[in-house]
């Protein structure tokens, strides 16, 4: 069975039509990259798996691990084990880092009928993991994001999505706004956690990242839909040519 | 008077002028007292129960809410006495000074006056009422004049409360817990009156915590005068944990000296309908003032919090922050008012209320207000409501936390974010408890 199993996918907001019929297919073990256009639905196509209710799907289904993603509540579905990394990661003033982090590992883990993870245990986790990506201490004393560089909150979705080792990460532009040290850090961070059994969907605009991460398959999504698929040397492809040839196909 | 020739008495009003004619005679306080207690009730029977239409209380319409008046409270006896051994909880287990009153009258067994470290003296306010205390005689009814209705009412029925003095220099280790307890399952009603004078340059702090049984209609009316002298530190904490259908009003009149500290916080969670007045005069130059609060309401209840924080004399900073957590069919009323009277140059003043509204029934109101008549100040204020950020609360079950389980960390935040001004530890992690409590509650 499939991981990730998008079908004739049609997603409006407000009335506006942003995914126009888009099929996607991610097995196990595999890194798939989304390049394409600014505007051309990548970001919508991720707060869709996450779960975001101020998108409308129309037409079309999602299967994870052949269930129906479409009906789960969006912490029901990162209990399942989706993960996005948000291009935008937002701050929660208040809200302190470790215990966001902590309650969301708890919840996961009662949502799945696991343990809790004692406090010991936890901090152990958090440091561990902190000390790989390279991030300060003191960050994780912070309320979350709050304060942070755009550099250190794309660590900080890492750091994040290390500590829940979902079953599909769908990583939305982390790469952007990381500087080149930081960018290898990151992508350590995922390739640690590449196994057999785990998924990524990796959304880039830059072939440098796929350096780091080399992916299975390459997608290009273009005005809502995926119109070609490749493999690593598309997105080489890419960077030379640009997006043109893609622009009028999927009208 | 003006035209607006008073009507035909409420069933509350006339019950209060009867009240107050039996029992005058037999309130604590001689010949002094007693007409304190005739001028202040002639203030009620001139202008009757505040209602929408007097400005202070549009919010609040205490005629229409305080349908009659209850008797009065009697002494506990023995049950009620056994009922309150437990009471205070409010402030959790921290290292305290606990002087209880229960149904309105101090009882020195629940209390600890053993060991009262030097300089500060302790006493009941009926007390030193009935002896002429000459603290009392000093400061009671004089640290801030005011004519409001409630302020009146209290003055003439005030029956016990604490009476403490801290002396210059002295520092109080222990927060002093004033435990007002209201037992029984008959509605009652409770005039407390206490006043604290902090001499020169010393510091302590002071808790004030109500509560009582719910499925009963008491009505609890407190004050609490305050005396902050020059240097001196105080830290105020009002927890009004009250029964689900008592209507509690208290209020404070604090006047603070010379650069001193005064930080003040109201924490809400009880009662049908609550009136938390503050009524803060800044004396002395070079004073931080901390005023602040955090309501949490569901179901019908109703606070109202009015302040009135008076710059009298200039190079003062206060910070006024307020915050409600509104569910249900609450309403949360705030209304500030900033003055900074003409000599009171280099004032800094920002007042600021959040409301947050958890339901679509629930209601917030604000009304800040600034008075400056001098020039050279920077003062400002704001209000917001509105309901949970959806992109906040996205962020975090996308993250596996469940809907409840979110809302409650980013109500703990909002929250979190005027209790942090406390700064007794202790006490702000009693109170971020209580928060998770009353979350815990909602289910
Ligand atoms: N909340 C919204 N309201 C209105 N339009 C939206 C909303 N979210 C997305 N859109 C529109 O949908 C289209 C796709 O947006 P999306 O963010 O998915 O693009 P993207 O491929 O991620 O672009 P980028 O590369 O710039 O991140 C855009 O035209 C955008 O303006
Ligand atoms: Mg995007």
């Amino acid at each position: 069975m499939s991981l990730l199993e998008v079908k004739n996918l049609h997603v409006e907001i407000d009335g506006k039509k942003i995914l126009n019929g888009l099929d996607l297919t991610v097995e196990k073990g595999k890194v798939h990259a989304i390049m394409g256009p600014n505007g051309s639905g990548k970001s919508t196509l991720a707060y869709v798996l996450a779960g975001k209710d101020d998108y409308d799907v129309t037409e079309g289904e999602i299967l994870f691990n052949g269930e129906n993603v479409l009906e789960m509540e969006p912490d029901e579905r990162a209990a399942k084990g989706i993960f996005l990394a948000f291009q935008y990661p937002i701050e929660i003033p208040g809200v302190a880092t470790m215990t966001f982090l902590r309650t969301a590992l708890n919840a996961q883990r009662k949502a799945r009928g696991e343990a809790e993870l004692s406090t010991p245990d936890f901090i152990k986790r958090v440091r561990e993991s902190a000390a790989k990506l390279e991030i300060n201490p003191d960050m994780l004393k912070r309320a979350v994001n709050v304060g942070f560089s755009g550099g250190e909150k794309k660590r900080a979705e890492i750091l994040q999505m290390a500590m829940l080792e979902p079953r599909l990460a769908v990583l939305d532009e982390t790469d952007s706004g990381l500087d080149i040290d930081a960018l290898k850090v990151v992508a350590d961070g995922v390739n640690r956690l590449r196994s057999p059994e785990r998924g990524f969907v990796v959304i880039t605009h830059y072939q440098r990242l796929l350096d780091y991460i080399v992916p299975d398959v390459v997608h290009v999504l273009s005005r809502g839909r995926i119109v070609k698929t490749g493999g690593k040397e598309l997105a080489l492809e890419l960077e030379a040519s640009g997006y043109a040839q893609y622009a009028g196909e999927a009208a | 008077m003006n035209a607006e020739i008073r009507q035909i008495k409420t069933a509350a009003e006339q019950g209060l002028a009867d009240a107050f004619s039996s029992v005058k005679a037999k309130l604590p306080g001689a010949a002094a007292v007693a007409a304190m207690r005739e001028k202040a009730f002639a203030t009620f029977e001139a202008r009757g129960l505040p209602h929408r239409r007097v400005e202070e209380w549009k919010y609040t319409d205490l005629r229409a809410l305080m349908r009659d008046a209850k008797p009065l409270a009697q002494p506990p006896d023995a049950k009620a006495r056994a009922q309150a051994r437990q009471a205070g909880n409010l402030a959790g287990d921290m290292d305290r000074r606990r002087l209880v009153f229960v149904d309105g009258v101090f009882v020195p067994q629940l209390s600890d006056l053993a060991e009262l470290e030097q300089g500060l003296s302790i006493r009941p306010m009926a007390e030193a009422l009935a002896q002429g205390d000459p603290l009392v005689s000093a400061h009671l009814g004089k640290v801030i004049e005011t004519d409001d209705v409630a302020v009146a009412l209290n003055t003439a029925f005030m029956g016990d409360g604490a009476v403490i003095r801290i002396a210059a220099g002295i520092v109080v280790e222990h927060p002093l817990h004033l435990v007002f307890v209201t037992t029984g399952d008959r509605p009652v009603s409770m005039f407390a009156r206490s006043l604290v004078v902090a001499e020169r340059g010393s510091r302590a702090m002071l808790v004030e915590s109500y509560e009582g049984p719910t499925g009963v209609d008491y009505q609890v009316n407190s004050a609490l005068e305050l005396v902050v002298g020059d240097e001196a530190h105080v830290d105020h904490v009002k927890l009004i944990g009250e029964g689900g259908d008592a209507l509690h009003i208290s209020s404070l009149m604090a006047a603070v000296g010379a650069r001193a500290r005064f930080n003040d916080f109201t924490f809400t969670a009880g009662g049908a309908a609550v009136r938390n007045q503050i009524f803060l005069r800044l004396d002395g130059e070079e004073t931080l003032a901390r005023i602040s609060g955090a309501s949490l309401l569901k179901g019908r209840q109703h606070a109202d919090t009015t302040l009135v924080a008076d710059h009298a004399v200039g190079r003062c900073q206060s910070r006024e922050l307020f915050k409600s957590v509104l569910d249900g069919e609450s309403r949360g009323v705030f209304q500030g008012k900033i003055i900074v009277r003409p000599d009171a140059q280099k004032t800094d003043a920002k007042m600021m209320t959040n409301a947050l509204l958890l339901s679509e029934t629930a209601e917030a109101d604000a009304k800040p207000e600034l008075e400056i008549f001098a020039d050279d100040v920077v003062c400002g204020h704001g209000a917001t409501a509105g309901a949970l950020n959806e992109d906040l609360l996205f962020y975090l079950r996308a993250r596996g936390i469940p809907p409840k389980e979110a809302e409650s960390l980013l109500i703990q935040a909002f929250v979190g974010d005027a209790v942090e001004g406390i700064e007794h530890a202790g006490l702000r992690e009693v109170l971020m408890e209580n928060v998770a409590a009353w979350l815990a509650a909602r289910g």
